[in-house]
């Protein structure tokens, strides 16, 4: 079915249809109508809708909902998604799978409650304590929103892991031409290690915590950590090549600014200009074999994103493997193809100065 | 009977302040964690249960037959 | 002798715990477990456990448990109530966890009527970290950050948990102690109502149980279950604040 919605409501919409039962957040802009729509669309089909105090009951909520074996989701922006990280930590910790949306705004504190690319850092490097990683899905429509949702959940319960969609307040509020799939059924009692009251299996009950103390030998958790990370990282990056096969400047964008850089690409190649694009789809893993792939033949990437001194430049810098990085961190408006083509001249022209 | 799970015993006393009996004391055995266990005096016992009441640690059970002390 | 009342360790505790001597905490999950057996619902109960000296629980009590982020307990445990209702589900959290950082948790799962039972261990103190002033610390109690006793201009005034959460008319609430054989028995009565109470579907029960601290209120057991009786119940009156349905 083929039908115009707002990217949040096509995220909230996706979100039922790949089963999800339990959502928990708090009001905040540009996330706001995932909330909404989720507090009328999920009773109806006998789901749990909870408006909590609090960004930290939230994502505490997701915490107990999922380890019952509910696919669950909470959703927020900028300083609520801040206010989440703790509960991040202890879901990677318990190894339970969950949903965790923020339609990322700009900037510091505050910031601007629009769209920005702000909250790279803390979806992408693990941003609550202790060193852990999380899948991080960048949409840049809303029909991917409505994919990469769905796909967030069948990859959160495949590696048990929380799973973050790092939209922004521009996929969040556009509205579009959406494809919606066929629903999923999902049952919450087809997993062994879910909180359902003890059995034989486990006489003295499940003990759902941190796994380091109850599952593994002393010497054996750190293994376990990086095998389960290298596993992500070797099997899940995700990218769109555009126009990279002779590409001699590659733009690096994900998000709303990808789409400003796809524009930029064809504006150059009809100028004879040899640009392309890669768009990272995951931004954890970084697709880090779409860089290897072209720095042995490209001359320069730039890195573009909307944020104030920019983020993920520094992950293209580190593999870029020695082909020089320049960045153009838009700031709070979006990248403007313009400005883009001239950062690209200069680049070629060699009066640009590197990002590092 | 009074049976003591001597290795549970951290020695807080507050079996032998509740016995109304004056049944339950601290003995001079030392377990593994280093505490000082209880002992009862079964001819003093009168089966109350309430040493095993106000017991934290999960040291006392009361049973009708005869044990012998482990 | 005549025959007596057997008593055996609950089967709900599989393993011996990891208290300090004469801490409180190891009676009150006997009483959780007691109440459990008696009930016979240990294969339909999930705790949710605190941050702090409740974690040891972990290694005791032989029922499903969850280990929540320090103050988010009751979160959870309402989130796992809501997937789960013919479950009990109970939390397991001292005052700091409750009262403090998760004071928000504590009393918006009482304001949304939560079906969950709270049991919360109040000894005044953070046990744990080593003693330091907790909200329900008592005015002139010295603590490591209230050295010269806890003073009123300063921290205010001690939290009265009851006294907070009774507006928001719990289905069973009750403040119980453990400092001698009577009001132990009393306070297994406090946790059976108030399990008695989720199961028939009431709403938000909460069951706050004074325990001592031996270690961080320097005393001897002894002396700390006496300070109980004689001073802490004086400012945190016992008995049952609300009782709903059959009660």
């Amino acid at each position: 079915m083929r039908t115009l919605m707002k990217g949040n409501n096509a995220l909230a919409e996706a979100a039922i249809l790949a089963g999800c039962r339990f959502f928990a957040g708090y009001p905040i802009t540009p996330q706001t109508e995932i909330l909404e729509y989720l507090s009328t669309r999920l009773p109806e089909v006998g789901g749990q809708f909870v408006q909590t105090e609090s960004e930290l009951a939230g994502i505490n909520m997701v915490l107990g909902a999922a380890a019952t074996g509910f696919r669950a989701m909470t959703s927020s922006s900028g300083p609520g998604f801040s206010l989440k990280q703790e509960g991040i930590s202890y879901i990677s910790s318990m190894e339970l799978p969950a949903v965790i949306v923020d339609v990322m705004r700009y900037g510091i504190g505050l910031g601007n409650i629009t769209l920005g690319q702000g909250d790279y850092f803390q979806a992408v490097k693990g941003g609550g304590h202790g060193g852990y990683k999380t899948l991080v899905y960048a949409p840049s429509s809303v029909q991917e929103n409505v994919d990469y949702t769905i796909l967030a959940f069948d990859k959160a319960e495949e590696y048990r892991t929380p799973v973050i969609i790092l939209s922004d307040g521009a996929i969040g509020q556009m509205a579009e031409s959406v494809k919606l799939p066929e629903g999923k059924e999902h049952d919450p009692n087809k997993f062994e290690w879910t909180l359902k009251g003890k059995d034989d299996t486990y006489p003295n009950g499940r003990k759902m915590t941190d796994r380091i103390y109850y599952d593994f030998k002393y010497t054996e958790y750190d293994p376990h950590i990086r095998d389960r990370y290298s596993a992500m990282e070797e099997n899940e990056q995700m990218w769109e090549e555009v126009e990279t096969e002779d590409a001699e400047i590659i733009l690096v964008a994900y998000g709303i600014t990808s789409r400003v850089c796809r524009g930029a690409v064809k504006a150059a190649r009809a100028n004879g200009v040899k640009l392309g694009m890669i768009r990272p789809i995951t931004l954890w893993p970084f697709p880090k074999k779409a860089l290897h792939k072209t720095n042995k033949t490209v001359k320069a990437y730039l890195a573009v994103e909307m944020n104030a001194c920019g983020q993920m430049v520094e992950d293209v810098a580190l593999y870029a493997q020695g082909t020089p990085v320049y960045a153009y961190p838009s700031g709070r408006v979006i990248a403007d193809q313009e400005e883009i083509l001239r950062i690209v001249d200069e680049i070629r022209a060699g009066t640009r100065k590197e990002a590092f | 009977m009074v049976v003591i799970k001597k290795e549970n015993c951290k020695s807080c006393g507050y079996c032998i302040r509740a016995c109304k009996q004056g049944a339950l004391s601290v003995s001079s055995e030392i377990n593994g964690k280093g505490y000082a266990v209880v002992e009862v005096d079964q001819d003093k016992c009168i089966g109350c249960g309430i040493c095993y009441t106000v017991c934290p640690d999960y040291v006392i059970t009361i049973k009708n037959e005869e044990v012998q002390p482990a | 002798m005549a025959a007596v009342k057997e008593r055996e360790i609950p089967r709900s505790i599989y393993a011996a715990n990891s208290f300090c001597p004469g801490c409180g905490h190891g009676l009150v999950l006997r009483l959780i477990a007691e109440v459990i057996d008696e009930m016979d619902i240990d294969r339909d109960t999930i705790g949710v456990l605190a941050v702090g000296c409740s974690c040891l629980t972990n290694r005791t009590l032989a029922i499903d448990l969850l280990q929540s982020p320090h103050g988010r307990a009751s979160a959870a445990a309402a989130a796992i109530k809501r997937c789960r209702p013919e479950k009990l589900v109970l939390t397991y959290q001292g005052d700091g966890d409750a009262a403090s950082i998760g004071i928000a948790e504590t009393i918006y799962t009482a304001q949304r009527k939560e079906k969950i039972t709270q049991i919360i261990v109040n000894n005044g103190v953070y046990g744990m970290t080593g003693g330091q002033m907790s909200p329900t610390t008592l005015v002139g109690q010295k603590t490591t950050t209230s050295v010269k006793g806890r003073d009123p201009e300063v921290s205010g005034m001690p939290l009265n948990l009851m006294e907070v959460l009774k507006s928001f008319e719990p289905a069973y609430m009750a403040r119980g102690s453990i400092h001698d054989a009577p009001h132990i028995m009393k306070a297994k009565s406090y946790i059976k109502k108030a399990f008695a109470a989720q199961m028939a579907g009431e709403g938000y029960s909460c069951v706050e149980i004074l325990s001592p601290c031996p270690t961080n209120w320097h005393m001897t057991p002894e002396e700390s279950m006496r300070r109980i009786g004689e001073e802490v119940i004086q400012y945190y009156p016992l008995g049952e604040f609300a009782k709903g349905g059959d009660q």
